[in-house]
């Protein structure tokens, strides 16, 4: 490393300075979700995991001969995957600015918190929309090899497949909300998976024991007030879209609005 | 530029930020010095916006950081070269930034080279860099949008001597331009060669500010140290007229100004072969001021 002693400050073109447009926010906050070494990692993992369920799902189905395979089939495959990674993106999207303090700069170069933040959720739903993209692009590959392999294509399966983007939606938001809410990478994780995998346990269990519990346990199980959009949305009851509903002020709603609270809030240190 | 009024910052019943008021003029460097936990750091992140104050208001260019449209056009901010993701190269540190602010990436080449990174440096990940070399970074990072105000928190942390000279040379240009450049420090002969206007902070509270000779004249203690080929005949002199004089290693402490103690060595014929002020300069000044906030205790 050398140093030069009195090397000139070239000054930078100097425009009218104006405000930061969001499109530019966006573009910044996209390029973090992979210039870094583990979120580059993580999208590639989720990638990779994807195609490798996606080919088991085929060969278990052709081997076995299962019926009723369609593009519904493989995009219920990839739920399974992308619901535990995709929210882990979104989480570390959050988490790291506070666990690698850059959000001294962060927040340094736009003090107004909220559009970082805003930013932050589209470039969430953002990679959704490209997983699911991928997913769906991937099943119906599979789907026309099972087709081949197997005679009989069938390309049904798009309440399965609607139901598949809006969960998937949801999921990258409760990870956000945990995020936001925790500010801290290995807590909003535990957490997140402690929703995802023992949650649903505990209520099953409570329900099994006690008669009354049930009929609670159903508004306030969000994974099982999910499932009926697997579906189709259009098919819903009444009281599944209010189960749904506040399930989801629970587990999504609650977290969100006071994490994205202590966002702005918070002393950045 | 920079104009900060009775900032208060409080955590529960412990005060880090004590009242302190001060203003940082274009074209001067400005040294904000007290030591480790003084509250320079909590000062410089509440003038950015970044720790809300309890009670006063800090404004850059007559407004509040919030309001600035694109800050980091206009104020330069490093508060910790640390505080940057590990896992990402410094260059793209470099290229968030510009991307942010709006700027062309040949901004980012411009800066490293500034700065000294090589091509290859810039390509590592910030996980391997020494602190100087984030040190570096950083302060290409608050360069980087051309701005009219620098604020630094502890920028010559990790430099090697050769990086510390060359900041220096490159704060004081930045100066001499008309920029106004706030910067912290705990090492008090950095700051001093480079500082047009000093505030001294300990405790929370500013306990002096102003330019050298303003602070020097804080210094309350008159002494000199004299030495003579008659040290015994001097201290009778000095002790007849009343001062009071306690021997030091070869010679005498004199609890007078050098001038006194010269008088008085001419009327009595006394040599003396050295003879100069007491006064420690800047350095016994600062722990003198800070003395009860240091953690050694006293040291003064």
């Amino acid at each position: 490393m050398t140093t030069q002693p009195h090397a000139p400050v070239q000054a930078a073109p100097r425009a009218t300075v104006s405000g930061i447009p969001f499109g530019r926010l966006l573009s910044v906050e996209f390029r973090k979700s992979w210039n870094t070494r583990s979120g580059f990692w993580l999208l590639f993992t989720i990638g990779a995991l994807v195609l490798v369920a996606e080919l088991i799902a085929a060969i278990v189905t052709a081997v076995q001969d299962v019926d009723d395979v369609n593009l519904g089939t493989f995009a219920t495959v990839a739920g399974v995957i992308t619901q535990l990674l995709l929210p882990t993106l979104g989480i570390l999207l959050v988490t790291s600015e506070w666990s690698q303090r850059t959000a001294m700069v962060t927040f340094a170069l736009e003090p107004r918190r909220s559009r970082v933040i805003q930013a932050k959720l589209v470039v969430s739903l953002v990679w959704t929309a490209i997983t699911v993209i991928f997913a769906l692009a991937m099943g119906a590959v599979f789907n026309l090899l099972y087709g081949a392999i197997n005679g009989s294509i069938s390309w049904s399966g798009g309440a399965g497949v609607v139901g598949f983007i809006i969960t998937q939606a949801i999921a990258m938001l409760i990870g956000f909300a945990f995020a936001a809410l925790l500010l801290n990478s290995p807590a909003a994780l535990v957490v997140y998976v402690a929703y995802l995998f023992v949650l649903p346990t505990i209520l099953g269990i409570g329900s099994a024991l006690m008669d009354w519990f049930k009929s609670f346990a159903d508004w306030i199980g969000f994974s099982q007030a999910q499932q009926p959009l697997y579906d189709g949305f259009w098919n819903m009851s009444g009281s599944e879209w209010g189960k749904l509903i506040v399930s989801g002020c629970i587990w999504l709603g609650i977290p969100l609005a006071f994490g994205l609270r202590r966002i702005l809030r918070a002393e950045v240190k | 530029m920079i104009k900060v009024e009775g900032l208060t910052r409080t955590y529960g019943s412990y005060t880090a930020v004590d009242d302190v008021s001060f203003e940082c003029q274009p074209g001067r460097v400005t040294g904000f010095l007290g030591p480790n936990g003084a509250g320079k750091s909590t000062t410089m992140r509440i003038i950015v916006g970044l720790t809300p104050p309890t009670k006063g208001t800090a404004t850059v260019k007559g407004v509040h950081y919030h309001d600035l449209p694109n800050p980091g056009r206009t104020v330069g901010v490093l508060l910790d070269a640390s505080a940057q993701h590990d896992g990402r190269t410094g260059r793209e540190v470099l290229a968030l930034g510009a991307m942010t602010m709006g700027l062309p990436m040949s901004r980012v080449d411009e800066m490293l080279h500034l700065v000294s990174l090589s091509p290859s440096e810039a390509k590592r990940r910030i996980r391997n860099y020494s602190l100087g070399m984030r040190q570096r970074l950083g302060i290409a990072h608050a360069l980087l949008g051309d701005p009219e105000i620098l604020i630094l928190d502890e920028p010559a942390n990790g430099l090697d001597p050769a990086g510390i000279r060359w900041m220096r040379g490159l704060l004081k240009q930045y100066a001499d331009r008309g920029g106004t450049v706030l910067l912290s420090s705990h090492l008090l002969h950095e700051v001093e060669l480079i500082a047009d206007e000093m505030i001294l902070i300990g405790k929370g509270k500013i306990v002096a500010q102003g330019d050298r000779k303003a602070l020097m004249a804080h210094n309350t203690k008159v002494e000199a140290l004299v030495t003579s080929l008659d040290n015994a005949a001097l201290a009778d002199a000095l002790t007849a007229k009343g001062i009071s004089v306690a021997a030091a290693g070869e010679g005498l402490r004199v609890a007078a100004e050098p001038v006194e103690v010269g008088r008085t060595a001419v009327e009595h014929h006394i040599v003396l072969t050295d003879l100069r002020s007491g006064e420690g300069g800047l350095e016994d000044l600062f722990l003198q001021l800070t003395a009860d906030t240091q953690r050694e205790g006293a040291v003064a």
